[in-house]
C-alpha cells in the first residue's frame, strides 16, 4: 500500500485518513451507518458511551475499530483480523457433517442465561473485554451447547454486537453515500421539501409516512451515470434536487477534469450539501459550478425578446412549484444553519468544525464556461428533480445538448416519465427512448444456507434514457 | 467513443468525417457500428446510403437512402456499443455493467484487472470509467478473441486505456507485476475460485473485487474461497424492467357499436394536439404504460467482496 498511499495523487480519493475528512463508518456490519468529519475532537456514540475519533486520524480505510478498555476508559483501538478469520475452520467442518442437533428441547423460559446483569458490569468494571463477556455469556448458557452450529453462531454474532461492537472505516464513495441516505433517509435523495426539513422533524416524517417509501438507489443512480455517458472530459448538465447526490456522482466520475453543470429554475441553487461528503479533491471541486437555467438558455439564436419571454415563463413556473412545495410540505420546519449541518454530519457525531481550507464546491459557472457549452453543447443531461413538471423542464434543457447526446431522467413515479416519452417521440426529438425500472435483489451466501435475503427493496426509480436527434428543420 | 480527444467531443460544431466511427440507428432493437469511408455505401433492407452523404453531417442527423428510407447516424458510447458488437461470448449488459463500475468504486486514475475479456462489452466500460489517466488491464486464454478484442479497441479509440493479454488466469494467476497495484479486480471465470488468491495479491488493501457467474454453485464456491482474505461480501441479482408506453383511446360510451371498456392502442402515437377536439366526447386519448411482457430472467449473481486492511 507504502505507494498509493501517498497523497500526492491529487486526483483520486485517497486511501487513508487525514484530519478534516470525510469517512463513512459501518458500525456492527452494517446495523449502523454514520457519516463523520475527522478532527482531534469529533467524537461517535456507541450504546450509552462516548468515544473519540482521534484514534482514526491516519488510518487506512477499510480498517476495524473496537472498543478497548485503555488507561484513560474506554476508547476506540485498531483490530487487526487474522488472514485466516478464526472461525472459518469451523464453518468449514460444519459444511459437511449432518447436524443431528434441532431446537425440540429448547424451551424459553428466560433461565437459560446464568450470568446477570450485575456480573456483567462488575466483569466489565474489572476491565474484561467484550470478548471475554461473550465467552463468559456462552459458558454460561445453559443452552448454548444444544443448539445447531448454525444458530450458535447467530448468537455468538449478535452478543458480540452488543458488547464487542465493531467500527469499519469506510471511504465516502458515490456508491456507500448513496447506500448510507437509502438505507436511511430514502426521501432525502428522492424529494427535496424533505430534504430541508430539520433532523428531528425528519426523523418524524420518516417514521409516519416514508418507512416504506424507496427513493434513488445505488444500482439507479448506477444507470443515471452509464446511460448519461459520464466520463473524463466531459460537460454533464445535471438538474439535481436529490441534496447533491447525482452532482457528487457526476463529479467523481470526472475526476477533476470537463464540468458538472448543476442547474436550476428561479434564483436559488438547489441544496448541494451532499456533495461535502464525498472527499473530493479541490481540482474537482473546482469542476463542479452551478447555473440558472436563464442563463443557460439565453438561446442560442433567439431574439431578446424571445428570451425575455422565457425567463418570464421560467419564474411563473418557479412560483407555481413553491406553492406546490409550501402546500405539500407542511411538516416542513425550516432548519437554522446549524441544523442544516447536522443534516450531514449526523447528529451522533459532533459538530463538524469548519475547515475552510478545501475549496468550495458549486460556484457560479464563469461566463467563458456558459460561452463554451453555447457554443458546443453540453454532452449530456441527468434530470433527478421529482418536483419539478418534467416535460416542461425537458422542452427547456434538451435544446441545450450536443446532438447525439444521451441523457437520462429519474423519477419516483411512471407517469411522468410515460408523458415525457410520449411527447419526445411525437416531437421526433429523441431517439432508442426507453423507460426502464432496476430490479436488485441481495443474496445470502454461506455454506447450506444460500437463499435471498428476506428483506429487500422493492423500489428504486424508474428512468427515462434516450438520445438526443437533429431537429429536423 | 470517448472524449480522451477534445476534437473528437460531441458538439454542435462536430460533424461526421471520413473514418468516424458510428452507430447506424434503423430502430431501438436494431443498430449496426460502421466505419464512415468516403466510397463506401450501406445497403439494407431500407435501400442504399452512401457514406459520402452522411460526411459534413452532424451526428444524430437523419440520413436518407436512394429509395427515400432513413436511419439516424450516432456517436458511438459504450451503451451503444453493447448493443452493437459482435458477440463472440455471452456479454454483460446495462444494468449489470453499471452496477458494477459503481460497486467497484472505479474512478478516473484507477488501475482494474479483468478476466475473461470476452467480448469487450464491460471491458469498454470500464475503459470509460478509468479515463483518462488510469489503466484497464484485461486477460483472456483464448488467443483469437483476445485479438479480435484487441481490434475492436483500436476501432473504438480506446487502446491507450486497455491492454488485452492472452492469459490462462485461473492456472497462471494475473501478472505479478500487478501485484498490490490493482484497484479494482473483476472476473468473469468458469471458475472463479481458482483466481481469487492471486485477485487477492494483486489488490491494493481495502480494494474491491467482483465476480460474475450465471450459478448459484459458482458462488457458493466463490465465496468460500473469498473469506479468508476478503470481507463485505455481498450477492446480488440486479435485472432491468422496461415500460412500453402508448397512447390509448379509453372508450366511455355506452353504446352497443363498440365493445364496453375496451382499450384500443393506437399503432403509431398520433398527433393528439390537433384534431381531437372535435372527436368524440366519449373517448379520450391517454398516454399508458406498462411493462414489456417480455424480460432477461437471469443474467449472472455478482458476486463483492474487498480486501482485509491487515496493515
Amino acid at each position: 500500500m507504502s505507494q498509493n498511499n501517498s497523497q500526492s495523487d491529487s486526483i483520486q480519493n485517497p486511501r487513508v485518513t487525514w484530519e478534516g475528512c470525510s469517512v463513512l463508518l459501518d458500525i456492527n456490519d452494517g446495523d449502523r451507518l454514520v457519516f463523520a468529519r475527522l478532527s482531534a475532537g469529533s467524537t461517535l456514540k456507541i450504546g450509552n458511551k462516548t468515544y473519540s475519533l482521534q484514534p482514526l486520524i491516519g488510518c487506512p480505510f477499510g480498517s476495524l475499530f473496537q472498543v478497548e478498555n485503555g488507561d484513560q476508559g474506554h476508547c476506540l483501538a485498531r483490530f487487526v483480523p487474522t488472514v485466516e478469520g478464526n472461525n472459518i475452520q469451523e464453518k468449514g467442518d460444519f459444511e459437511s457433517q449432518d447436524e443431528i442437533k434441532d431446537n425440540r428441547a429448547l424451551v424459553d423460559n428466560n433461565k437459560a442465561q446464568s450470568l446477570t446483569g450485575e456480573e456483567i458490569n462488575a466483569m466489565r468494571s474489572q476491565g474484561a473485554t467484550g470478548d471475554e463477556i461473550v465467552e463468559a455469556l456462552i459458558a454460561n448458557s445453559a443452552t448454548f451447547e444444544k443448539k445447531t452450529s448454525f444458530s450458535q453462531e447467530k448468537y455468538r454474532l449478535k452478543k458480540q454486537k452488543k458488547y464487542a461492537p465493531k467500527v469499519l472505516l469506510r471511504r465516502p464513495f458515490a456508491r456507500s453515500i448513496c447506500e448510507a441516505y437509502f438505507k436511511k433517509y430514502p426521501a432525502r435523495i428522492g424529494c427535496a421539501q424533505l430534504f430541508q426539513s430539520c433532523y428531528l422533524a425528519m426523523d418524524a416524517v420518516m417514521s409516519r409516512n416514508f418507512t416504506c417509501s424507496q427513493f434513488l438507489r445505488v444500482d439507479a443512480l448506477s444507470l443515471l451515470l452509464s446511460m448519461a455517458n459520464v466520463t473524463a472530459n466531459s460537460d454533464v448538465l445535471v438538474v439535481d434536487m436529490v441534496g447533491g447526490l447525482l452532482t457528487g456522482a457526476v463529479a467523481e466520475r470526472l475526476g477533476g477534469t470537463g464540468y458538472v453543470c448543476s442547474t436550476y429554475l428561479g434564483s436559488t441553487p438547489y441544496s448541494i450539501d451532499i456533495v461535502r461528503i464525498f472527499n473530493l479533491s479541490n481540482e474537482i471541486c473546482k469542476r463542479i459550478v452551478r447555473s440558472p437555467l436563464t442563463d443557460l438558455s439565453l438561446s442560442q439564436n433567439g431574439t431578446s425578446e424571445q428570451i425575455h419571454q422565457q425567463g418570464d415563463d421560467i419564474n411563473m413556473e418557479c412560483l407555481s412549484n413553491n406553492q406546490i412545495s409550501s402546500s405539500v410540505g407542511t411538516e416542513e420546519i425550516t432548519p437554522t444553519e446549524n441544523e442544516k449541518s447536522d443534516l450531514i454530519s449526523e447528529t451522533t457525531v459532533s459538530p463538524v468544525n469548519k475547515t475552510g481550507k478545501s475549496t468550495k464546491a458549486g460556484n457560479k459557472a464563469s461566463k467563458q464556461a456558459i460561452d463554451l457549452w453555447k457554443e458546443n453543447g453540453f454532452s449530456s443531461l441527468i434530470i433527478a428533480a421529482p418536483e419539478l413538471d418534467l416535460w416542461n423542464l425537458l422542452k427547456d434543457l434538451l435544446p441545450l445538448l450536443a446532438n447525439s447526446a444521451p441523457f437520462a431522467i429519474y423519477h419516483q413515479y411512471l407517469q411522468p416519465l410515460a408523458t415525457c416519452m410520449h411527447n419526445l417521440q411525437l416531437g421526433k426529438m429523441a431517439i432508442g427512448l426507453q423507460i426502464s425500472e432496476p430490479w436488485l435483489r441481495e443474496y445470502q451466501v454461506l455454506p447450506s444456507r444460500t437463499h435471498p435475503c428476506m428483506q429487500m427493496s422493492a423500489f428504486g426509480g424508474y428512468i427515462l434514457s434516450g438520445i438526443k436527434i437533429c431537429s429536423s428543420s | 467513443m470517448l472524449p480522451i480527444d477534445p476534437t473528437k467531443k460531441i458538439s454542435f460544431t462536430r460533424h461526421i468525417c471520413d473514418g468516424d466511427l458510428v452507430i447506424v440507428y434503423e430502430r431501438h432493437d436494431n443498430m449496426k457500428a460502421i466505419k464512415v469511408c468516403q466510397g463506401s455505401v450501406l445497403q439494407n433492407r431500407f435501400g442504399v446510403f452512401k457514406h459520402s452523404d452522411w460526411i459534413g453531417k452532424p451526428f444524430g442527423s437523419k440520413v436518407f437512402s436512394n429509395k427515400n428510407g432513413f436511419v439516424y447516424l450516432l456517436a458511438p458510447t459504450p451503451e451503444l456499443w453493447t448493443l452493437v458488437l459482435s458477440h463472440r461470448t455471452q456479454i454483460l449488459y446495462i444494468a449489470d455493467i453499471s452496477f458494477v463500475i459503481m460497486y467497484l468504486e472505479i474512478v478516473p486514475g484507477c488501475m482494474v484487472l479483468e478476466s475473461g475479456t470476452g467480448s469487450g462489452s464491460l471491458t469498454t466500460s470500464l475503459a470509460r470509467a478509468v479515463a483518462p489517466t488510469g489503466h484497464v488491464h484485461t486477460f483472456d486464454f483464448h488467443e483469437q478473441r483476445a485479438a479480435s478484442a484487441r481490434e475492436d479497441f483500436e476501432k473504438t479509440g480506446l487502446s491507450s486505456l486497455v491492454t488485452v493479454g492472452v492469459r490462462d488466469i485461473q492456472g497462471e494467476g494475473f501478472p505479478d507485476e500487478f501485484s498490490g497495484l490493482a484497484d479494482s479486480v473483476f472476473l468473469d471465470l468458469p471458475q472463479p475460485w481458482l483466481a481469487i488468491p492471486s485477485a487477492g495479491k494483486m489488490l491494493k488493501p481495502d480494494g474491491v473485487l467482483c465476480s460474475f457467474s450465471p450459478c448459484i454453485e459458482q458462488v457458493q464456491r466463490a465465496c468460500d474461497s473469498l473469506r479468508s482474505n476478503f470481507t463485505d461480501l455481498k450477492t446480488f441479482e440486479i435485472l432491468l424492467r422496461t415500460y412500453e408506453v402508448r397512447e390509448v383511446k379509453m372508450d366511455y360510451s355506452q353504446g352497443d357499436e363498440t365493445k364496453p371498456g375496451s382499450i384500443l392502442p393506437c399503432k403509431r402515437p398520433q398527433r393528439a394536439i390537433e384534431g381531437s377536439n372535435d372527436q368524440d366526447k366519449l373517448s379520450s386519448q391517454t398516454v399508458m404504460a406498462r411493462p414489456c411482457s417480455e424480460a432477461k430472467g437471469h443474467t449472472g449473481y455478482l458476486t463483492f467482496a474487498r480486501l482485509k486492511c491487515l496493515s
